[in-house]
């Protein structure tokens, strides 16, 4: 059973080490992930839903605790080693160059290139395979400027696919987008989810999409950080104390915040 | 199918560089026969000796000088502008120009502040190349302290920018006491010249040179995932203060011994790196860095042939040309382009 779990969090406490002084922005933080999982991490602005996932990439350090990847210590892990492990789309802007868009999905197999970075035939299928994925073959030859956010957002998730790893974390992939777009990201993680079982981590603000779509929710509230399919978590009423009551509630039934009527 | 495009830009950019590198050393006082030049380039013994004397001992020894100096300038350029993710920044920009600067100032200047010890022999053909790379080094170091503690990329710029005003002041105020011969010996190293260099450290050039380009080509693939920033980088399995090291390194060895032998010379460094990506409208730096290095080094044989004044006894400073003739071009370019790009 424990072979199924790719990612294990245990007691760990989050946030930003200062000389002098430790800003917790979360603490006891128990998750575990099963393999082929589509994870929602919900919750309001600056509650640490960004902080969490940077610490699982490794991009920064846990205050303390453990995050374990395929049942072995993050600490342990080599940034080569955990590149072929863990890919990310994040949502700060890149800085601005005339990166074409299959080289941009090219630089995904960094990871597994020689020292002067020659893409191999295996390297070439990956990308090709991530390109077709993502459905994105006409901007192939396109530079990313070019690119609206919603096809570069599907542009980044082609180079994490490519990167090739069992997880793979996104920051806000939806941020810029509007419905329609964000539907499309959210279906194209899904069925990325089913067809590859690979984890995808995302999080977002859009509780009711993630309800519909996601397998497993992580919850972060003022009160307490829980971790289940959205049912269970609909069952325990946790999406209650996501949002303060006097705008928006959580409507059972309909499985979604309704804003309040006057 | 894109390689195609790559490979006949290559061609054309060699052609002209081999081009230029005759032009140049046909340019001088002396007005030599383009037949006489090819002869005794190609080994041949030339029909008079002191023209063979003056293509064999200064006008190709300051050819050869011109392309390295080109071609190291801009690749530091490229180099600084992909680290800092800054179309703005250059060898300049790091302070290291200034260290290299401020070296030369305490040699020459300090002399008659401190007293004549510094300065024995008048400046010998070495004291200033030692001088500038130690200063260049000095700065650098700092600079890579500073580097590892801020872990901002702008940071580092601004600390850059900082120890450059700091090293300049420092030279106004040697400047301000020192007598007006040592102040006009150190103006006319500032002005930067290419001839001057012995076969001697021309071969030390070189050899550095060498190790610099070896550096870079190490770099390539960090640098090409630098393209996306400094986190995805990381996420790629990229060991950024390893390869932030080398870069820095590379570009201090180059500018330290480039600025010694040839004093500051700027714009090249800048603008470089900018003709290039317009010219192959890429940023990979596979193609980047070899296209920088000779677009570097054509322009830099074009200055140097205008600042020869055709047929004149005079020869203008070489870093007033590569501003004079570059800045409009890049202006221009910039303003036709309208986007800058890293």
């Amino acid at each position: 059973m424990s072979e199924n779990i790719v990612l294990k969090t245990e007691n760990l406490t989050i946030g930003y080490q200062s000389k002098k002084a430790q800003n917790i922005v979360a603490s006891h933080i128990d998750l575990s992930i099963k393999k082929g999982r589509l994870v929602a991490v919900l919750g309001k602005n600056g509650i640490g839903k960004s902080t969490l996932l940077r610490t699982i990439a490794k991009v920064q350090e846990p205050l303390s605790g453990f995050v374990f990847i395929k049942n072995k210590s993050l600490k342990a892990y080599k940034h080569q080693e955990l590149a072929t492990c863990v890919s990310m789309v994040l949502t700060e802007r890149l800085p601005e160059s005339q990166l074409t868009v299959f080289e941009l999905v090219a630089l995904g197999r960094q990871p597994y290139t020689n020292w002067i970075d020659k893409l191999s035939d295996s390297d070439l299928e990956k990308i090709n395979w991530a390109i077709d994925e993502t459905e994105i073959q006409h901007l192939k030859n396109k530079r990313f400027y070019e690119l609206s956010d919603g096809q570069l957002q599907r542009v980044l998730i082609a180079r994490a696919l490519a990167q090739d790893t069992e997880i793979i974390i996104l920051d806000e992939p939806t941020a810029h987008l509007d419905l329609h777009h964000t539907i499309k990201i959210f279906s194209l993680l899904k069925s990325l989810v089913e067809k590859t079982s690979k984890t995808i981590i995302l999080s977002s603000h859009e509780v009711n999409l993630s309800i519909k779509f996601a397998d497993e929710i992580i919850l972060f509230t003022d009160i307490e950080i829980c971790i289940g399919t959205p049912s269970e978590l609909i069952e325990k009423n946790a999406f209650d104390n996501l949002f303060p009551k006097e705008i928006v509630n959580f409507n059972r039934k309909l499985q979604q915040f309704i804003v309040n009527k006057k | 199918m894109k390689k195609i495009t790559y490979s006949k830009q290559f061609i054309l950019l060699s052609f002209l560089l081999v081009v230029f590198f005759f032009i140049n050393i046909s340019l001088g006082s002396v007005s030599i026969p383009f037949k006489e030049i090819v002869k005794t380039l190609t080994g041949g013994i030339s029909t008079n000796e002191s023209w063979e004397t003056i293509i064999l001992n200064f006008r190709l020894p300051k050819a050869i000088s011109a392309i390295l100096v080109g071609s190291g300038l801009s690749i530091c350029g490229l180099l600084m502008q992909t680290l800092f993710r800054n179309p703005l920044a250059g060898p300049f920009v790091l302070g290291i120009s200034s260290g290299a600067s401020l070296g030369v100032a305490l040699l020459i200047l300090g002399s008659s502040i401190f007293g004549g010890f510094l300065l024995n022999a008048s400046v010998s053909n070495w004291s200033l190349p030692i001088a500038a790379s130690l200063g260049a080094f000095l700065v650098l170091s700092a600079v890579i302290i500073a580097a590892n503690k801020v872990r901002n990329t702008m940071s580092i710029l601004i600390i850059g920018l900082m120890f450059g005003s700091l090293t300049s002041a420092i030279i106004s105020v040697l400047a301000y006491f020192s007598e007006a011969a040592q102040i006009q010996q150190y103006l006319f190293w500032s002005f930067g010249s290419l001839g001057n260099l012995s076969w001697n450290e021309i071969s030390v050039f070189a050899v550095i040179y060498i190790i610099g380009i070896v550096g870079t080509i190490f770099v390539i693939k960090p640098l090409n995932s630098f393209l996306l920033g400094e986190n995805y980088a990381k996420s790629l399995g990229i060991n950024i203060k390893k390869s932030r090291n080398i870069i820095l390194l590379v570009t201090s060895l180059l500018t330290g011994v480039i600025t010694a032998f040839s004093g500051p010379i700027a714009f090249i460094g800048l603008a470089v790196p900018h003709i290039a990506r317009m010219l192959f409208t890429t940023s990979n730096h596979k193609i980047l860095i070899p296209s920088t290095a000779i677009i570097g080094a054509i322009v830099l044989l074009i200055c140097d042939a205008i600042a020869q004044l055709p047929t004149s006894e005079f020869t203008l400073p070489i870093n007033a040309i590569t501003s004079l003739f570059g800045a409009p071009v890049v202006i221009w370019l910039l303003i036709r382009k309208k986007k800058i790009f890293v």
